[in-house]
């Protein structure tokens, strides 16, 4: 089916071009490693927990490796290495080093095989109960059956995970399929994860890895009396992307909001520190089973959704290339778009939808991510709740997967029971009422819709040809996307990128990569 | 329960315009009539349609009647209501709260600073505190300009530097003193639990703390920020939802003149 008639030939050129970029920049990926990275190899080995001084201890472990100028051969060599000469597990080893009755760095090396061995125990118990984590979801999905159409997806964002829990049990009975707990907003720009149930934040909730699990456990209830499986999300993005991909892959999170260039641009994070961490955090994400949401409709806040929609295909196209690079598979890559044409501008609801069905058929096997108008939402609730409505047409129309469900309160204050309730009932409404509208309708021959697929899909591939030619890097210094200009070496988080010496050691990397069948077929 | 939604009596009521008299407006003047919604920590029932009932008539709700409601989960009724309101305001004694400065255009601020001020402003302007919303600082001072109105990076005579969101107030501050600015723009877009007001309370200490708070013009805008609001912090002025940048910068031209003369 190809309403558009788009031209697939453009299609597969840009995904060759966009597959060269992705590769070119995972040269630059693949020589390196970062502290979050060695951290989260600390989480996988099962270090957790915090100081007196509530410093967690994969970050105290890392910065005694790291003072002692070794971190470039990885934390695993170490820490198999004082295994296999204390005899202590992972967890004692940190405790001991916090403590300061342990230096890891003192031990003369074993042989890299009886370093491997020593590990291979502890590495098989986590990687299964990630395994297992992965399976048990499958069996629930299984259990209940699978929603056909689109995921309402809604966000709770008390600060309190408590709070949190009996909000989303409402959303959830209220006909949520999935819940995204918003993160307490400077939790990005932090160099650690916090610890233990938190019930304070900003606009949001902290991510930790007991509110996770405590979120999970409780949506799992409703999930069984609702019979059908809620699904969980939270923010693999910021600067401990990966550490946070490991704790939602040990507590069973089936989402996530994974994707670089949003840190780059909105939080003004270090693009090579996190284009580092993303490929890492992807792989974990692959392996876990989780569908990472990609940010590229947050493009649109800043920049036009008319003119600028090139951008986001553009950007779709890489980001499903590096995504798989990383292991995942189509099913598990809810690329990101947004429906934020200028209420104003005529026939914007054409575009809007010509846009949307492009995304569609693009990337056919992909959930992808389709988020609701904020920029033009006024605080006229009644306009508002109408141009959620369109949202939703376009959503149903053209089989959009994720669907963030929009308020009609956005803009005033964070959603009230009432308004999660109303912007529920709206989307089933026109879900149900307008359910296989998108199968009876085609488009009209060369008419204003396959025209703008055209137009938008012809400037992606001129963009990607750009971007192929500076090099990613280069092209996100000169502002291509949402017109934000970042220096390769500014923002946050560049002191944490390490070159990786030729000793270097990183088993997951490595069984994961195997598992995943990376750089096999496709 | 009367008062259904044809009711046509009732109707013996002053229908001339009093200004020192107002009420809400439905069909006709002075029928007072309001529309409200609002959710009960109750299961839907009888009792809970009463309770809302009573609640409207505690606002001063006259003959309300209960429109919709429906269950939102266990223990939650959700009511919208309609009704007429017995409360009336006397529009003439309203003291206005918002800026008042006659708004210039772009070319008349630019001619302003050059004739009356004689060099070039520069603004600073950012999200503080946790907020990550650049939405309304960016609507003032970024290049692209905002539903047709310029915004403040295009005009000649001023000099604007945008720091984005979650900036500290400490940074802000920092910023504001290595940049010589003189007009400091402060956004707060989406808070909890009134934040905002706490983080725009701090920054103004930070400024007394560094003595300049007098040598700047200091500014906020938001969509819950009042000039009222704005005034009662300490800040010269606030600004709210449906602000363009010529207003603020209207405001902050004939501030900086008015500084000059006194």
């Amino acid at each position: 089916m190809n309403k558009l008639n788009l031209d697939f030939s453009i299609v597969k050129s840009a995904r060759k071009i966009a597959k060269n970029i992705a590769i070119e920049t995972q040269k630059f990926i693949d020589k390196h490693t970062t502290t979050s990275i060695e951290r989260t190899v600390c989480r996988l080995l099962g270090i957790d927990g915090i100081d007196d001084f509530g410093v967690p201890l994969p970050n105290i472990v890392v910065e005694h490796l790291q003072s002692s100028g070794l971190i470039n051969n990885g934390i695993a060599l170490y820490l198999g290495n004082t295994i296999l000469r204390t005899n202590k597990s992972p967890q004692n080893i940190a405790e001991g080093i916090y403590k300061e009755e342990l230096d890891i760095a003192e031990f003369p090396l074993s042989n890299i095989s009886e370093i491997k061995d020593v590990l291979s125990t502890i590495i098989q118990k986590n990687l299964d109960m990630i395994k297992n984590n992965k399976q048990h979801r499958e069996d629930l999905i299984n259990k209940y059956g699978e929603k056909t159409g689109p995921l309402i997806y809604l966000i709770v964002a008390t600060g309190n995970i408590f709070e949190d829990i009996v909000q989303a049990k409402a959303a959830a009975r209220q006909g949520a399929d999935v819940i995204a707990v918003i993160r307490s907003t400077g939790q990005s720009l932090l160099d650690y994860v916090p610890y233990g149930a938190t019930t304070e934040g900003f606009g949001g909730t902290f991510a930790t890895q007991e509110n996770f699990r405590l979120m999970r456990s409780a949506l799992d209830q409703v999930s069984e009396e609702e019979g059908r499986y809620i699904r969980l999300t939270n923010y693999c993005s910021g600067l401990c992307m990966p550490e946070i991909a490991a704790m939602g892959a040990f507590e069973r999170l089936d989402m996530m909001l994974n994707d670089a260039l949003y840190g780059i641009l909105f939080r003004d994070i270090n693009m090579q520190r996190t284009m580092i961490d993303q490929y890492f955090s992807r792989m974990i994400n692959a392996y876990a089973g989780v569908i990472i949401n990609t940010g590229e409709d947050n493009y649109l806040t800043t920049d036009d959704a008319y003119d600028s929609a090139h951008t986001v295909l553009a950007s779709q196209f890489i980001n499903e290339q590096f995504a798989k690079l990383a292991g995942l598979r189509e099913k598990q890559i809810g690329l990101g778009h947004a429906f934020e044409m200028d209420p104003d501008l005529e026939n914007g609801f054409i575009y809007e939808l010509a846009q949307a069905q492009m995304a569609r058929d693009i990337f056919p096997n992909a959930p992808l991510k389709y988020m609701p108008p904020t920029k033009y939402m006024t605080g006229n609730i009644f306009k508002g709740h109408i141009q959620d409505g369109l949202f939703n047409i376009i959503t149903i129309l053209t089989n959009q997967r994720i669907h963030l469900l929009g308020m009609l309160t956005e803009a005033i204050h964070t959603p009230f029971m009432s308004d999660r309730a109303l912007s529920i009932e709206n989307a089933q409404y026109i879900f149900k009422n307008m359910k296989d509208l998108g199968d009876e309708i085609v488009f009209k021959e060369g008419g204003k819709m396959q025209r703008r697929a055209d137009e938008v899909l012809n400037k992606a591939i001129d963009l990607l040809n750009k971007i192929d030619k500076e090099g990613l890097f280069k092209t996100i210094e000169n502002g291509i996307f949402a017109q934000i200009k970042r220096p390769i070496s500014g923002g946050k988080g560049l002191d944490g990128v390490i070159l990786k010496s030729k000793d270097y050691f990183n088993p997951f990397l490595e069984i994961m990569s195997r598992e995943l069948q990376i750089g096999g077929q496709e | 329960m009367g008062g259904g939604l044809y009711t046509t009596d009732k109707k013996n009521f002053d229908k001339n315009l009093d200004l020192t008299k107002i009420k809400p407006y439905g069909d006709t003047m002075n029928d007072g009539k309001i529309q409200i919604s609002f959710t009960l920590p109750v299961d839907e029932s009888d009792k809970a349609i009463s309770g809302a009932l009573e609640l409207a008539k505690k606002m001063g709700i006259e003959e309300p009647s209960v429109a919709h409601h429906q269950v939102l989960d266990k223990g939650y009724t959700y009511f919208i209501l309609y009704g007429s309101l017995k409360h009336s305001i006397d529009f003439t004694k309203i003291k206005l709260e918002s800026v008042e400065v006659e708004t210039m255009t772009m070319e008349e601020i630019n001619g302003f600073i050059k004739s009356k001020i004689g060099h070039k402003l520069t603004v600073i302007g950012a999200t503080t505190g946790t907020d990550a919303h650049t939405l309304g600082i960016d609507a003032i001072i970024n290049r692209k300009g905002f539903a047709g109105h310029y915004c403040l990076e295009g005009y000649e005579m001023i000099e604007t530097y945008n720091l984005g969101s979650q900036v500290s107030n400490e940074v802000f501050v920092k910023k504001a003193i290595e940049l010589k600015a003189d007009i400091l723009l402060v956004s707060q877009t989406v808070t909890q639990k009134d934040i905002h007001v706490k983080n725009l309370t701090n920054l103004v200490d930070l400024l007394e703390a560094e003595g300049i708070r007098d040598k700047v013009i200091l500014i906020c805008g938001g969509a819950r920020i009042s000039n009222e609001l704005a005034k009662e912090l300490g800040y010269d002025a606030g600004f709210g939802p449906n602000t363009f940048p010529e207003n603020v910068a209207s405001f902050f031209v004939k501030e900086i003149q008015n500084r000059k003369s006194s």
